[in-house]
Parts: C-alpha cells; sequence; structure tokens
C-alpha cells in the first residue's frame, strides 16, 4: 500500500534524505531552508537516520564539510538558500573541480541587497556557471523524487547536484506527496563508491598545484593539466544529460513516477504558444495554458527541469512546431536579458526556428505570479506580434517601471 | 626533561625533494609533525606555503594522504574529514589541519572557531610564519609590531600581533601547545602526545622563514631559538586548563636568564626599520606575558 501524506517541500526533502542514508549532512539555517535542516537534526538526534550532522557556523563551512567528507567516501548532504549560497560559491567550483558527487538542496530565494526572505531564482541562477548540475522541481512529489534520483545521477557521473525548489511557494506549502518505498530506494540506489581511495596505502595529495601543461608522473606517464581537467568536467557534464534522462526513466519504471529528465512538456502536441518556464512557475503556466485552451488559443507548456546541462536539443525539439515562444523567468542575467531565455536564444541558434521569443521576468522577490496574469501575458504578446510591434522584447511582469 | 633525539621515529615521511624555500622552517616541523603521527594521517592542507611543499600534480614529496581545501575553511575540511571517517567507522584515523597564520588567524578563524567549539576530533596547527609568505611576505595579524612586508613597506606594521594561543584557549579545548622546529625533540613529543587525546588540539608553531624575516637561510635553528631565548615565542602547553612551560622555557623560567628581544630582532633584516619607540614596546609586551605565564605556572 501507497504511503501518501499530505507535506511541505521542506518536508518532502527531508524524507528523501532519510531514505538515502547520506553518512554526513553538514547545514546552517536560512529560511526557507530551515525547516529541512531542522527536520534532518530530529531525525538524526531520534537515531531515525544514523548520520553524522555537523552544524557549522557558516554555508561555507557546510559545503566545505561536505566536500571533505564526500573526498573522504561519505554519502553526503547539505541545503541552502539564497546569501547562504552566494557564501558558498568558491566551494561550488571546488565541488565540480574535485568531481564529488554532493547532493544539495537550494531552496530558492531572491537574494540581497535589498533583502527580501521570498521566493524567485537568481540565487541558483547565478551559480550557473559552478559547473553543477541543477534540476528544478514543480511540485512536492518531484522534490523527493529528484533528491533521490540526484544521488544516483551524482554518484554515476561524478558530478554534484543542486535540486532547487521554490521557497515558501512549494517549501512551505503542503501538498499530498507519495512517500517512495524503503527496500525500493535501496535497490535503486547502491552504495557510494568514491573514484580516489584515501587510506595510508595509497597517500595521495588531493587536488594539488597543476600546471598549465600535462606532467609526467613517477612512471613516466603524461598526466593532465588544468586545461585537461577543465574539459574533462565539461565532457562529462554534457554527457551527464543522457544519464539524467536514463535515472528518470529507471525511476519511472520503479517507482511508476516519471517526471521528465531534462524537460517535460503539457499539451506541446498542437500548441501555437509555447510558454516556457522552470520550476513552480512552469507548473502555474499548465493551468494558464488550459484556459488559454478553452479560450481557443492553441497554448502549451515546456517546464525545463534540468538547466544545467542545458537541454539544449530537447529544447529545440520541443519548440519545433511553436509560432510564439513565451518564456516565464524569476531570474535576471543583469545587463543581458532574462537567464532561462537567453540560453533558450542560444540553443535554437542555427536550428531553422525563428518564432518569436517574448520574456517576461515575473515573481521576483516573492512577488506574486497568478494563472490567470500569465494567460493575460500570454495574450499580450499574441496581440504585440499580431500588431506588428516589436518582438524579442523582455517584460518585467506586474511591475512598476514607470 | 632530558632531551633524547634517538626515541624520534626514524621512518621519513617526506622524501628528499620538496618545494619548499631553502631553510624553511615549515618542512623542518613538518618532518618532525609525520614522524610524530606516523602514516594513519590524513593532512587537510589550505592554499599555502604547504600546499606548495606538497608539489605539483602528478608527484609529491609526502607520503601521507592530503586533502587541499580553500583558505577559509581548512578546519571545515578537516571536520568533514572526521565526520566520514566516525561515519565510516575509520575512527583510528588522525586528522591534522595544518595551517598557515593567514588560514589562521584571518581568512580562517571563523571555520578554526566552529570547529574548535564543535570539539571537533582532530589536531589543528597553525605554521605561523608571521606573513603571507606564500604570496611573497605581505602583512597578516600574526605580522608584529615593526616588521617590514610588502604591505607595510614604508611605515612597518604599526599593531600588535594577535595573542592567538589566547583565542584559542578561549574555546576550552582538551591540549593547546606551542612548538617550535628549532626544539625538535619538545616538537615531537607534544604531536605524540597530542595524537592520544581527544578532541580539538591546537598545536601552534613558530616557523622561521629566511625570505620573509631576511635572514641567511642557514640560520632557521638559530633565529628559532632566539625566538625562545629572548621569550618573544614561549615553549608550553595548556592541558585541561592548566599551564606549563615546556622544554627550553622551563628551564628560562627557572632560572629567569632570558635574553634582550633585541639579539632577536637583530639578526633579520624585517626589522630594519623598527623604530626604539617600537623595541621597547615589543620587550614590555614580551616582559609582560612571561610574568603572566609564571604567575600560571606557580
Amino acid at each position: 500500500m501507497s504511503d501518501t501524506r499530505i507535506i511541505t517541500g521542506n518536508e518532502a526533502a527531508a524524507l528523501a534524505v532519510k531514505l538515502v542514508e547520506p553518512n554526513v549532512i553538514a547545514a546552517y539555517p536560512i529560511t526557507p531552508q530551515t525547516s529541512l535542516a531542522e527536520k534532518l537534526s530530529t531525525f538524526v538526534e531520534g537515531g531515525e537516520l544514523k548520520a553524522e550532522y555537523v552544524r557549522v557556523e557558516g554555508e561555507h563551512s557546510a559545503l566545505t564539510v561536505c566536500i571533505s567528507a564526500s573526498t573522504v567516501g561519505a554519502r553526503v548532504f547539505t541545503a541552502t538558500s539564497s546569501n547562504g549560497l552566494l557564501y558558498m560559491h568558491e566551494q561550488l567550483h571546488w565541488a565540480t573541480g574535485s568531481r564529488l558527487p554532493i547532493v544539495m538542496c537550494c531552496v530558492n530565494r531572491g537574494v540581497g541587497a535589498p533583502w527580501s526572505i521570498f521566493n524567485d531564482q537568481q540565487d541558483s541562477f547565478s551559480q550557473r556557471d559552478t559547473g553543477w548540475i541543477q534540476i528544478y522541481c514543480r511540485d512536492n512529489q518531484e522534490i523527493i523524487d529528484t533528491i533521490i534520483q540526484a544521488y544516483r545521477i551524482a554518484e554515476a557521473v561524478y558530478i554534484p547536484v543542486m535540486v532547487c525548489y521554490d521557497g515558501f511557494v512549494l517549501s512551505h506549502t503542503m501538498m499530498p506527496v507519495t512517500i517512495p518505498d524503503y527496500g525500493k530506494v535501496r535497490e535503486f540506489l547502491p552504495p557510494y563508491k568514491p573514484s580516489v581511495d584515501i587510506s595510508p596505502e595509497n597517500p595521495v595529495t588531493v587536488n594539488p598545484v597543476f600546471f598549465p601543461w600535462r606532467r609526467e608522473n613517477a612512471e613516466g606517464v603524461l598526466c593532465d593539466g588544468y586545461m585537461e581537467k577543465r574539459y574533462k568536467l565539461q565532457d562529462a557534464l554534457l554527457n551527464a544529460a543522457d544519464t539524467i534522462e536514463e535515472v528518470s526513466t529507471a525511476y519511472g519504471e520503479a517507482f511508476g513516477r516519471d517526471h521528465g529528465g531534462l524537460l517535460w512538456e503539457h499539451m506541446t502536441e498542437d500548441a501555437e504558444i509555447v510558454i516556457v518556464g522552470m520550476g513552480s512557475i512552469a507548473s502555474e503556466a499548465t493551468v494558464a495554458a488550459d484556459s488559454l485552451r478553452e479560450e481557443g488559443i492553441r497554448a502549451g507548456v515546456v517546464g525545463i527541469r534540468t538547466f544545467r546541462p542545458f537541454p539544449r536539443k530537447a529544447i529545440a525539439t520541443a519548440l519545433k512546431k511553436a509560432t510564439i515562444i513565451v518564456v516565464f523567468e524569476k531570474c535576471v542575467s543583469y545587463g543581458c536579458d532574462g537567464g532561462v531565455s537567453s540560453d533558450i536564444k542560444s540553443a535554437l541558434y542555427g536550428t531553422g526556428i525563428t518564432a518569436p521569443i517574448h520574456n517576461y521576468i515575473a515573481g521576483l522577490g516573492g512577488r506574486d505570479v497568478k494563472a490567470r496574469e500569465l494567460a493575460d501575458a500570454v495574450k499580450e504578446t499574441i496581440n504585440r506580434i499580431d500588431s506588428g510591434r516589436p518582438e524579442n522584447e523582455t517584460t518585467w511582469l506586474n511591475c512598476h517601471t514607470g | 626533561m632530558q632531551e633524547n633525539i634517538f626515541k624520534i621515529n626514524d621512518k621519513e615521511y617526506i622524501l628528499p625533494g620538496s618545494r619548499a624555500c631553502q631553510g624553511c622552517g615549515l618542512s623542518l616541523a613538518y618532518r618532525y609533525i609525520l614522524k610524530a603521527l606516523r602514516e594513519n594521517t590524513i593532512v587537510a592542507i589550505p592554499p599555502s606555503c604547504l600546499c606548495v611543499l606538497h608539489g605539483l600534480y602528478p608527484t609529491t614529496s609526502v607520503t601521507v594522504p592530503a586533502i587541499n581545501s580553500t583558505f577559509a575553511g581548512n578546519a571545515a575540511s578537516a571536520s568533514g574529514i572526521v565526520a566520514a571517517l566516525n561515519a565510516l567507522n575509520k575512527t583510528e584515523i588522525t586528522v591534522l589541519a595544518l595551517t598557515g597564520d593567514g588560514g589562521t588567524y584571518d581568512m580562517g578563524i571563523q571555520s578554526l572557531s566552529g570547529a574548535a567549539e564543535r570539539n571537533t576530533n582532530f589536531i589543528f596547527a597553525c605554521y605561523d610564519n608571521e606573513a603571507y609568505m606564500n604570496t611573497g611576505t605581505q602583512r597578516s595579524g600574526a605580522t608584529p609590531m615593526g616588521a617590514l612586508t610588502t604591505t607595510t613597506p614604508i611605515l612597518t606594521k604599526r599593531e600588535k600581533k594577535k595573542d592567538m594561543l589566547k583565542i584559542m584557549e578561549a574555546h576550552d579545548l582538551p591540549y593547546l601547545a606551542t612548538v617550535s622546529p628549532a626544539y625538535p625533540v619538545d616538537l615531537y613529543d607534544k604531536f605524540v602526545k597530542a595524537k592520544r587525546i581527544k578532541g580539538t588540539r591546537y598545536i601552534h608553531i613558530d616557523t622561521p622563514c629566511p625570505p620573509g624575516w631576511v635572514y641567511p637561510a642557514k640560520d632557521t635553528v638559530r633565529v628559532g631559538k632566539l625566538a625562545v631565548e629572548t621569550g618573544i615565542f614561549v615553549l608550553c602547553e595548556i592541558e585541561d586548563g592548566k599551564f606549563r612551560f615546556t622544554g627550553r622555557s622551563e628551564t628560562l623560567a627557572k632560572k629567569g636568564k632570558r635574553l634582550p628581544v633585541v639579539q632577536y630582532v637583530e639578526r633579520q633584516g624585517r626589522f630594519k626599520k623598527m623604530s626604539i619607540e617600537q623595541l621597547n614596546q615589543l620587550q614590555s609586551w614580551v616582559d609582560s606575558r612571561w610574568n603572566e605565564y609564571m604567575k600560571r605556572a606557580e
């Protein structure tokens, strides 16, 4: 019999972590991640989860603990939000350069200054180029399932995975969630094996100084220089797309839920207007698309689940038949464009797809975004394009810009 | 205590040909530290002289496993190693975070204080060469007053050195000690002792540095000894809150014949612009700390 409970996103995340049984957890509290860190403390202190929980003095240390623990063979977990994630930035690079299968939850929140405790995705978006795999969840069921998948992905490709979900919108909102069976999770997720054995018998110095050129080891074998190391990270990250798809499919077979590996689609088969989003805003967009359909507008939704590696081919395929593309996003590449839409444009270059792309920056710092407003924005885009007004623009939705 | 060099483990853990400078105080200290801790040790390394000493990929002169991390996080990195070893039931391994003064006094103090407050089961050793030596002698919180550095190139450092031992003692640690590579038996004994104690152990290493302190490379041991003879650096240990002098400092405390600090200062080019006022201040600071220690040792 399935175990279904009405729980928050943070509870779903905590239950997932309990199921994957990490050896080491390190975390520092920050809104809206806090209740996740608290729940895990209760599991560990209550004896429900056997793990070393290091209550660190800051997020930089939280990830540092995970990095070194993972290096010596522990399965690890951490979670943060907003400025906490920014404070980890140096270690985000260190984790990927070290090729460690760390899994972290980013409970998405706007970044300061000025302060906001509420949701947008600027925190994880601004860590885009650190080499982490980033997967965005649309609901609480997807959170619990994605964390379990994340360990299998990370431990297969030796790249850390950031499981992102919207603060408050998901983290503090209760939804029905089916809890995966413990025995099945054990089968799905084999024990972690580190890539390098750290022991007195194998006295390696991990991550020493690399030179620009390749150098010979004691046996005369030419070994990687810095650039080869970096190339291998990029190559592994690009190839991780296949692993993400495979793991999503395997999870679907084992647990009956496949959330889509790289992206998911909603009524796109015959859609002329395709709405693109990431996380809960994409989920909200499905409601908007349904209401547009009722008005006779053939709308569909593409939800980007994996933001890095960016699913270029899958995006191009999903948008092939679109006549208008509307992107709703909660992050900005300041001085350039919306973060997601600029990647979409880059993915479409050379594919022959020339549909106009209208980009809406929405919901920054927790500003409410209703499905009706998304539908209205889509209609406004259609009007603009029909009336020959300039396309390929960015609009800040519900924002007083006068 | 009779010093007996022959009792020291004769196995070498640093192979000849490390990348350290000629006369490096750290190499000398590290050699005896590893002899004391032996092979069942994992070293946490921040970017520093120690990182350079370990060599360039894919070769290293050090025969114990070591994990590099970032500047601010060496104590957190060691905490991660300790947590993983606990979780994996490998508690027989000693974890050593060997960190320069920048990574201890300045950038690393947050993660160090956090790890110490959690009484993390590791040895944190600060090799204090009193400036950012790896980047070429810039001022740190450990630089003594009156020293020239490349970021105090004209006026010398105007502020006093931070008392790191006192800061660490305030964490109520089971064991704190100071050592100098000029006194290898004392250093060896303290690391052997520290290895047997559980919880956070803090060991402060006075680390003479020929290029940074500006003295001939052959004089490292001499300068290290003068630091102790003058009381600039005091060999001691604090066990469960109880202070005691050790080695040469213990003898000095009994006989009361410290040399004036000028004899230490005049051998080093970094102090060539030190004013008489600064020298007097340094002497009076050394005297007052010595008296404080004398009271505690009673």
